[in-house]
């Protein structure tokens, strides 16, 4: 598909990815899809609890914008955020074991699934409240700001969030203060189990940018490199102190919402439309014409990611579970 | 000790700290030149300028969330919100995002964020603009709330608030913004919680909040004139609520009584008198007493509003049927 933009900067130039820069994108976008299938087995197997959202499908997205972030960048994502917190080199380990609820998990598992994070490496937080990220992003946007080292603030969302009072709070300060985060909506076409059309006036959710005279761009969010090349332009313009941009990347979630969904309110030729356009095989396969990649080496890298994964989800739940008797709930809730 | 407004009080502690601390910055409505719709922020902004005092849309669920955000990447907002009524509007942000952040990170982030919202009735601003809103954040664990009763305490409390580390919520009250009281300005830091007995009395034991404090010392001379001598307590902290001090009054005095400016259903009252029941149920002579607000909205017409809130006439007059 062809991009569009609302407004552009001409002055901003994109760091051109080199060839160890794409094997290590399709790496990424390996691994997340790994996790998450291991997710998927260890939820049927009961090791997950409660519900989890996975984002397979959705892989472009985490792993492009993942790139071109510094690691002193914030980064703040939603219940479906596993892909966002593998791009920015969380534990895998740790990350299972979150899901496992052990004592082990990145959150020693008092968080859960839908709340994996690590303040170390710049996930400030994972949302279970649709929309409700976005105005905390907005103050990790005038953190940056304020500490004036060129950092930016990245928030993910759907395109469900775009219809909630605090997605329109956040972009409008984010705009009037000039603040440098990138609005990042992974647009999958579904809110919960209804389509955009039922519950948005349009599907282009660019449009929404208009309204806050936002810079603003839409891509094809299941073609990695332009996800890239369209987060480092953002970026580039926020560290400048050129403001804030709405980036809208048009995607799919192979899955349903969650892992109770079978997802059966989806047109099927839409379903094999999208299954068609596979993040990871559109870019194996211009990765081959590239001549850097050939289907053996592709599949010895999924077969690699598949045994990493297995790995540390095995690792995880051999962990053990918290200690109800020894846990000190007041020294988690307050410093 | 210096004699100024509960004002003055508020805008000492903010211009004292934010000296003290250039990671201090305060977000709300009008509060940059115009110095806030109350005044409470008069200066700041020509003191620290726009980055530091920022005028926000009047959007409470954007600053509060961003205040959120500001804090758990290392600075120490304050976020005023206009009208205490105004948290209905970003009710989500503090409690699902603010008071469980720390808690859903496994204890890693910490939150030293304040959030001031100015409440309470008797200035004839009607229903949507007269709520205390003390109450309504009482379920939430991992938040602290704090209501200053006196300039000293608006003074101390939201020092000791701002130097925290972790989320406060301190309800003002604008019917006290303009009374005057002694303050330690430059003094000692005060407990951030925990209540603080104000008149010594052998009879009945009197705990109220905010405006409510005053009017009930007022309650407790009416009472000695019949020779009835209350021992009045302003609970200063609804969270952690800290009824040690009360329980060993009631052991002393037997009769307890629970004045505050909202409803009864889901007024703190109710959990002051079952701590204390659970406490000291032996030592009851009466059951718990509570003055509270109608359970409806607060009416405009003055002679209406006046009517609503507790006064000290009233405020006797329950003890007297408890003693």
């Amino acid at each position: 598909m062809k991009a569009k933009t609302t407004t552009r900067t001409a002055k901003t130039k994109v760091k051109p990815l080199t060839d160890k820069d794409r094997l290590a994108l399709f790496r990424m976008m390996v691994r997340i899809r790994e996790f998450e299938e291991e997710v998927q087995r260890s939820y049927l197997e009961g090791l997950v609890h409660g519900t989890t959202h996975l984002c397979q499908g959705q892989e472009a997205v985490a792993a492009g914008t993942g790139f071109v972030f510094r690691d002193d960048d914030y980064v703040g994502y939603t219940y479906r955020g596993h892909g966002h917190c593998l791009a920015r080199g969380m534990d895998e380990e740790g990350a299972f074991a979150e899901l496992f609820g052990r004592t082990t998990g990145v959150c020693g598992g008092v968080g859960g699934s839908m709340h994996l994070t690590d303040i170390d490496k710049g996930l400030i937080g994972a949302f279970g409240i649709v929309g409700g990220g976005l105005p905390v992003s907005v103050g990790a946007g005038v953190t940056a700001q304020m500490n004036g080292r060129g950092q930016l603030s990245a928030t993910f969302f759907g395109d469900g969030a775009t219809n909630i009072g605090a997605f329109h709070e956040a972009m409008n300060i984010a705009q009037v203060w000039k603040l440098p985060v990138l609005f990042i909506c992974e647009n999958n076409l579904y809110g919960e189990f209804t389509r955009i059309n039922h519950s948005t006036p349009y599907e282009d959710l660019i449009r929404r940018a208009e309204g806050y005279a936002m810079n603003a761009v839409q891509v094809d969010g299941n073609d990695v490199e332009a996800v890239y090349a369209a987060t480092a332009e953002a970026a580039a313009r926020a560290r400048a102190g050129e403001g804030p941009s709405f980036i809208e990347c048009m995607t799919y979630r192979h899955r349903g919402h969650s892992r109770t969904d079978p997802a059966k309110y989806r047109d099927p030729k839409e379903v094999e439309a999208w299954l068609a356009r596979d993040p990871l095989k559109l870019y194996e396969a211009a990765l081959i014409k590239r001549k850097l990649l050939t289907r053996e080496k592709a599949e010895a890298i999924i077969a690699e990611e598949r045994a990493r994964q297995r790995a540390a989800s095995e690792r995880a739940a051999a962990a053990p579970w918290p200690d109800t008797d020894t846990i000190d709930y007041a020294a988690l809730t307050f410093a | 000790m210096q004699e100024i407004t509960y004002r003055e009080a508020i805008l000492a502690a903010l211009q004292e700290e934010m000296r003290r601390d250039d990671k201090i910055l305060i977000m709300g409505e009008d509060i940059g030149p115009s110095g806030g719709p109350f005044k409470t922020c008069q200066g700041l902004y020509e003191e620290f300028g726009a980055a530091r005092v920022r005028d926000t849309p009047i959007a409470e669920t954007g600053f509060v969330g961003a205040a959120l955000g500001l804090a758990i990447t290392g600075y120490r907002p304050i976020a005023e919100i206009m009208f205490a009524d105004f948290l209905g509007v970003c009710f989500d942000q503090i409690v699902n995002s603010i008071a469980k952040h720390r808690f859903m990170s496994g204890g890693k982030v910490k939150a030293p964020l304040v959030i001031r919202a100015i409440g309470g009735a008797g200035l004839r601003f009607a229903a949507q603009h007269s709520q205390t809103g003390e109450s309504w954040l009482l379920s939430v664990p991992g938040l602290t709330i704090v209501c200053p009763s006196s300039p000293n305490e608006a003074y101390g409390m939201l020092r000791a608030a701002i130097r925290y580390d972790n989320p406060v919520v301190v309800f003002e009250h604008k019917a006290l913004l303009s009374t005057k009281g002694p303050v330690d300005i430059g003094g000692p830091i005060p407990p951030l919680t925990g209540p603080k007995m104000l008149r010594e009395g052998s009879d009945a034991t009197i705990v109220a909040s905010l405006a409510m404090v005053g009017r009930s010392l007022e309650a407790a001379e009416l009472l000695a004139k019949d020779g009835i001598e209350a021992e009045v307590f302003d609970i200063r902290s609804l969270r952690p609520m800290i009824t040690g001090p009360i329980v060993e009054s009631v052991k002393k005095t037997n009769i307890l009584l629970t004045v505050e400016e909202q409803a009864q259903v889901g007024g703190w009252g109710a959990e002051v008198a079952a701590q204390v029941t659970d406490a000291a149920f032996d030592y009851l002579d009466a059951p718990p007493g509570r003055v509270t607000l109608p359970d409806f909205p607060v009416p405009y017409s003055p002679p209406l509003e006046d009517s609503v809130i507790p006064s000290p006439e009233r405020i006797a007059a329950a003890v007297k049927a408890l003693v």
